[in-house]
């Protein structure tokens, strides 16, 4: 198995070398297949892995292929931890990637940077593999640094525009400041479990899990605590939750393959998987789950807000992604990580789907990505338009499809959770809440891309057409797990124990098992016609179609009416404001001022220029003993030979006292 | 010359003598080989001077596999004393032949073009390779002065083998003046040490050694003995020939100057030092800490003023031997086997720096000044890549191989509580980065003054490209010299 593991991880890769370095001479159809091929392979052998290890119940596998360095218990090794978890991550990971390379050969078709384009989507795949494959935090941290530069270098695919600049350098600092949080995380774990090795740390759970630290003098931390905190704020980061979102909708200046692959599908859930990795941790500290919970259950409901006032389609869909993510977190925060992954995967599928569905359209109208300028695309293109319903009715979780499952199961598991706070009752009605606008502002966007008028110009309308079939075929692979996937394991991994050893839950916190059993039929009669959820969803519907659909007139007049709810939804919270206008200048204003003192005078003044001249003019003088005569250079030998002679047998003390 | 005669009648053939021959088996077939090279050579015109290369390079290659096929770990002394046949030294020697092998290889197109490709530069070579291979086995005074003569007499010779240069000339007389001063030096050493312990073997001495460590006779014969070791290592103040020779000799020849007998003589160092004088460890380590810094300092700083590219090898060679040095000094086994990691990876990555300026180099142009890196990586992306290993490796950047050379002998240090000596190592090793980052930096950010396409033979071009993979490979998997290194020590 080893060797299947380390070729799942390097074809990828290889396939991105090739394709970036000898683009040229492969061509564009040689860096699609070359790069094709690698994700293929990829995706068939994480197939097989997860055969083996899910189907046949393998033995989970925990080993270093590398070691490159072992100083005083710290190893810098690459090593693969596999298990159920990992496998399943493996298998959405390569599946989504490889849709994703065949749609990007329609999608990217006329762009001048193909080759460079399919040797990054490459690269990701690598990275996010090296990542969800890991068995110790460095190298977690490499997958998680790697996936991170390669959507930087994504978002700003199209460096030419300003806009995907900024996008890219947004994603890219606001990323900083969650690793920040993830690095100290890391470091408290070498400090206190000294060992960077998941397994190592997860069986030393109980040395640490009492300890209590000081950062600030006075105030005492749990050690725990702390660790689950730092690490979360990575992922806050990584996963766009509140207050660290703004960079993800921004993020939509790069090509639709990215968002839909790195931006919905696969980086962005990172997060996601890294504290489900981390449950061993995560179930020691009440508090961290608290934080987790509402910093999840308010990305949830406020970010679906944000969805109903967008225009552009890909940010609509890109805050529905805000807000899925807002429920997995969720999850996680009521210890039901096998809920959240659950929708990870689920969502992976119809969140893809939603993505490409919007690219298609997008391609058709010939790169316009304004909603009110489209409208009764149904007719035009029949596969884009059932397949994105199909990703809708999923996404508002219509029952029989892969997100009714998931997303039941969170909601039920928040509204159960045994943590007594008053977060857990906020968490539970923001989700239920969240069910009401998901249905809102998607259907806004389906009826208002497939349905009603035809708001194009005559010129985009004569050109109107189904985009190829390397378009269409990934949608609809996409649409077949958007449905039945749910259906499929939701008895497993929710209520089953299909995580096994992967996910620890401690036996105080653990809402799922508290859940009666269910099976997929038996969830959609218990839901279906009265649970909560249902409704919501159901009620989202209609509205989305009474208002923009029958009655255009009430939205508009709403939107005189609450002028100031309108803006402030709008401006997204203010919260670009917040950091643009405020946070980020008074950090230049911080940099600047230290620059100019700190960097130019002492640093770079006194001490690099400083000792540089320094060892600048030794240098100069020095050189001139080696004047080129002979015995200048026989002279040399004989005083140092004198040196010796005088130190080692006169001897030092001699001739001190000598000269003194 | 009383001790020599009185020296010979035991050294007469007889049965044990001859029943210890195949022990030496690689030095009798290089000499029978070199011979053989020097009478074919003879017969062979211009034209047909591919024979003298091709059957020095068949020797070398033959060499390694004899050498690895009869590899010991099990040291056995032989000819009365003379001469041991163990794992380090078959390890060395092994390194030495592929060493060698490269330097031929790449020499080749070098020589062709400036009409000096001859067979003196082959047989020449393969005598000098004998003289190390009679030092890497050498168990007495005698042995080790005889390899030692051989060895330099020949180097003699190939510095001045571009006879109508003068600069070469120049080079020559300097290295065979001053070399012979140092000769005499380590004689001087060697007869006082003779004198104290009445053997010139090492064993012996080692013995009798260990019986009276402060004897004043001995400690002075050491100051002598080790002047002549830091000549040939080239530590300072000692160093004064190595720019010199370097810059003045033909590149074809600094490269081998610059390599393999450094491998040479860190077993020389070896051998006297630890098999012989083990018992005046304590003067020897603070000899060594003196000429160890010294070399680190000089040789890192002074780099930084030079702006021809093989003078500034020179010196960083210089620093590099500061980092051997300090390796032996612990005297501990941790130590010698970091020294002689830290040899080895030194002559790969001198071999593809100077490997480099031949590549770079055609007819009438010689390609050593800094300024001809300028821009190469516009001219030919892969081999500027190629050099920045070199650059980063000698710079102990990780993950190149130079890093975990660094870091084993600074980790040998640190283990004798000798912390604030692996600082000052450290502390000149950033200064000496400097020179390194320089080269890079010309490479890829400055606009080259030339644009031509380089024409570099296809053998030189594999080879240089096999060698910087080697230098990023082995620093991926440093186990791999690593764990052969500690196996022989």
């Amino acid at each position: 198995m080893p060797s299947v593991y380390l070729w799942i991880v390097l074809a990828p890769l290889i396939g991105s070398i090739i394709a970036g370095l000898f683009g040229k001479v492969i061509g564009r159809s040689g860096a699609h297949w070359v790069t094709i091929i690698g994700v293929g392979i990829s995706c068939l052998l994480s197939l097989v892995v997860f055969k083996h290890h899910v189907m046949d119940g393998g033995a989970v596998y925990n080993d270093s292929v590398y070691i490159w360095l072992e100083t005083e218990g710290i190893k810098f090794h690459i090593g693969f931890l596999v298990d159920n978890l990992t496998a399943m991550m493996m298998v959405v990971v390569t599946f989504v990637s490889l849709m994703v390379h065949i749609y990007t050969i329609g999608y990217m078709h006329d762009d001048p940077g193909y080759q460079r384009f399919f040797s990054y989507i490459s690269l990701f795949t690598f990275s996010m593999l090296m990542l969800v494959m890991s068995n110790n935090f460095l190298q977690l941290f490499f997958g998680w640094e790697a996936v991170g530069l390669v959507s930087y270098l994504l978002i700003g695919f199209w460096f030419k525009k300003s806009t995907a600049t900024f996008a890219n350098l947004k994603a890219f600092l606001i990323n900083r400041v969650g690793d920040f949080g993830f690095i100290l995380g890391i470091a408290a774990v070498l400090m206190y479990f000294g060992s960077l090795d998941y397994k190592t740390v997860f069986e030393n759970v109980d040395k640490v899990s009492g300890l209590q630290m000081e950062v600030i003098e006075g105030v005492s931390w749990s050690v725990m605590t702390f660790i689950c905190i730092g690490l979360f704020i990575g992922a806050m980061g990584k996963s766009a939750q509140v207050p660290l979102h703004v960079w993800l909708p921004d993020s939509m200046e790069g090509p639709t393959p990215i968002s839909a692959l790195i931006h919905a599908a696969t980086m962005v859930t990172a997060g996601i998987f890294m504290v489900a990795r981390m449950s061993p941790l995560y179930e020691l500290s009440e508090s961290a789950l608290l934080f987790v919970m509402f910093i999840g259950a308010t990305t949830a409901l406020f970010m679906g807000f944000l969805g109903l006032v967008q225009n552009d389609i890909k940010r609509v869909v890109a805050y529905s992604t805000l807000s899925q993510l807002g429920y997995m977190t969720a999850a996680l925060g009521a210890s039901a990580y096998a809920a959240g992954i659950f929708h990870l995967m689920t969502h992976a599928f119809f969140k893809a789907l939603l993505f490409l569905g919007a690219g298609s359209v997008i391609i058709a109208m010939h790169h316009e990505q304004d909603m009110r300028k489209m409208g009764g695309l149904r007719k035009y293109m029949p596969i884009t338009w059932i397949t994105s319903l199909i990703g809708s009715l999923a996404l508002i979780g219509t029952p029989f499809f892969a997100g009714f499952y998931s997303k039941d199961s969170i909601i039920l598991a928040v509204g159960n959770s045994d943590l007594n706070s008053w977060v857990q009752s906020y968490a539970y009605y923001a989700l239920l809440a969240g069910v009401f606008f998901t249905a809102l502002y998607s259907f806004r966007m389906y009826f208002m891309v497939f349905h009603g008028k035809e708001r194009m110009d005559e010129h985009t309308r004569s050109h109107l057409h189904e985009t190829p079939w390397v378009v269409t075929v990934p949608l609809i692979a996409l649409a077949i797990p958007s449905i039945f996937i749910g259906a499929y394991f939701v008895e497993d991994m929710v209520f089953g124990d299909f995580f096994k050893s992967a996910i620890y839950v401690a036996p105080a916190h653990d809402v799922l098992a508290s859940l009666p059993k269910d099976d997929w039929l038996s969830m959609v009669t218990h839901a279906v016609p009265f649970s909560m959820p249902f409704i919501l969803a159901l009620a989202g519907v209609v509205v989305a179609w009474f208002f923009w659909m029958k009655r255009p007139d009430i939205p508009a007049m709403l939107e005189e009416k609450f002028k100031w709810l309108h803006t402030l939804l709008v401006e997204k919270y203010y919260a670009d404001h917040l950091y643009i206008k405020l946070i980020a200048p008074f950090g230049r204003w911080l940099g600047d001022k230290l620059w100019r003192w700190g960097d130019v005078k002492i640093i770079d003044g006194a001490i690099v220029n400083g000792s540089a001249k320094t060892v600048g003019f030794v240098a100069s003088k020095v050189r001139n003993i080696q004047t080129g005569f002979l015995y200048t250079y026989a002279f040399t030998m004989i005083v140092g030979l004198v040196v010796l002679i005088a130190v080692f047998v006169y001897g030092w003390d001699k001739i001190i006292s000598t000269l003194g | 010359m009383e001790f020599i005669a009185a020296y010979l009648p035991s050294a007469m053939m007889n049965d044990q003598t001859i029943s210890q021959l195949p022990l030496a088996l690689p030095e009798i077939v290089m000499l029978c080989m070199a011979s053989i090279v020097l009478i074919v050579d003879l017969f062979l015109n211009d034209k047909t001077r591919g024979g003298t290369y091709i059957l020095s390079q068949f020797t070398l290659l033959a060499l390694v596999v004899i050498t690895v096929m009869s590899f010991t770990q099990q040291k056995s002394i032989a000819f009365h004393g003379t001469f041991v046949r163990d794992g380090m030294g078959d390890l060395l020697k092994i390194f030495v032949y592929i060493v060698t092998f490269t330097v031929f290889l790449y020499s080749k197109s070098y020589l062709k073009a400036r009409d000096m490709f001859k067979g003196e530069y082959y047989v020449l070579g393969l005598f000098a390779v004998l003289g190390m291979m009679v030092m890497i086995s050498a168990q007495s005074f005698l042995t080790i002065y005889l390899g030692l003569e051989l060895l330099s007499l020949c180097m003699y010779a190939l510095v001045a083998l571009q006879r109508d240069s003068i600069i070469a000339s120049e080079s020559a007389m300097k290295y065979f003046v001053l070399g012979a001063i140092a000769s005499g030096m380590l004689l001087y050493g060697m007869s006082m040490i003779y004198g104290a312990t009445g053997s010139l073997e090492l064993a012996t001495i080692n013995a009798e050694v260990m019986k009276n460590t402060d004897n004043i006779v001995l400690i002075f014969g050491l100051v002598f003995v080790l002047v002549g070791v830091a000549f040939k290592l080239g530590a300072v103040p000692f160093h004064m020939w190595l720019p010199d020779v370097y810059q003045g000799s033909p590149t074809a020849v600094a490269i081998f100057i610059g390599s393999a007998p450094k491998i040479a003589a860190f077993a020389m160092t070896m051998r006297l030092l630890v098999d012989g004088l083990h018992g005046l460890h304590v003067q020897w380590q603070d000899m060594l800490i003196i000429m160890a810094v010294a070399s680190l300092a000089i040789g890192n700083i002074v780099a930084i003023a030079q702006t021809n590219i093989k003078r500034m090898l020179a010196y960083s060679t210089i620093s590099h031997v500061g980092f051997i040095m300090l390796g032996i000094m612990t005297a501990e086994k941790g130590g010698y086997t970091a020294s002689m990691f830290y040899t080895i990876v030194y002559t790969l990555m001198a071999l593809g720096a100077f490997g480099m300026i031949m590549y770079m180099s055609r007819m009438g142009f010689e390609s050593d000044k800094l300024d001809d890196f300028r821009g190469l990586n516009q001219r030919s992306p892969w081999f500027a890549f190629i050099m920045l290993i070199f650059m980063f490796s000698m710079a102990g950047v990780p993950p190149f191989v130079g890093f975990w050379a660094k870091l084993s002998i600074l980790k040998a240090v640190v283990a004798v509580d000798m912390t604030w000596l692996a600082v000052t190592a450290v502390v000149f090793s950033i200064i000496g980065a400097f020179y390194y980052l320089r080269i890079i930096k010309l490479m890829y950010f400055d606009t080259p003054q030339e644009t031509s396409a380089i024409e570099g033979a296809s053998d030189l071009r594999v080879m240089l490209s096999l060698n910087g993979i080697a230098i990023l490979g082995l620093g991926l998997y440093p186990e791999l010299i690593m764990g052969l290194v500690i196996s022989v020590m």
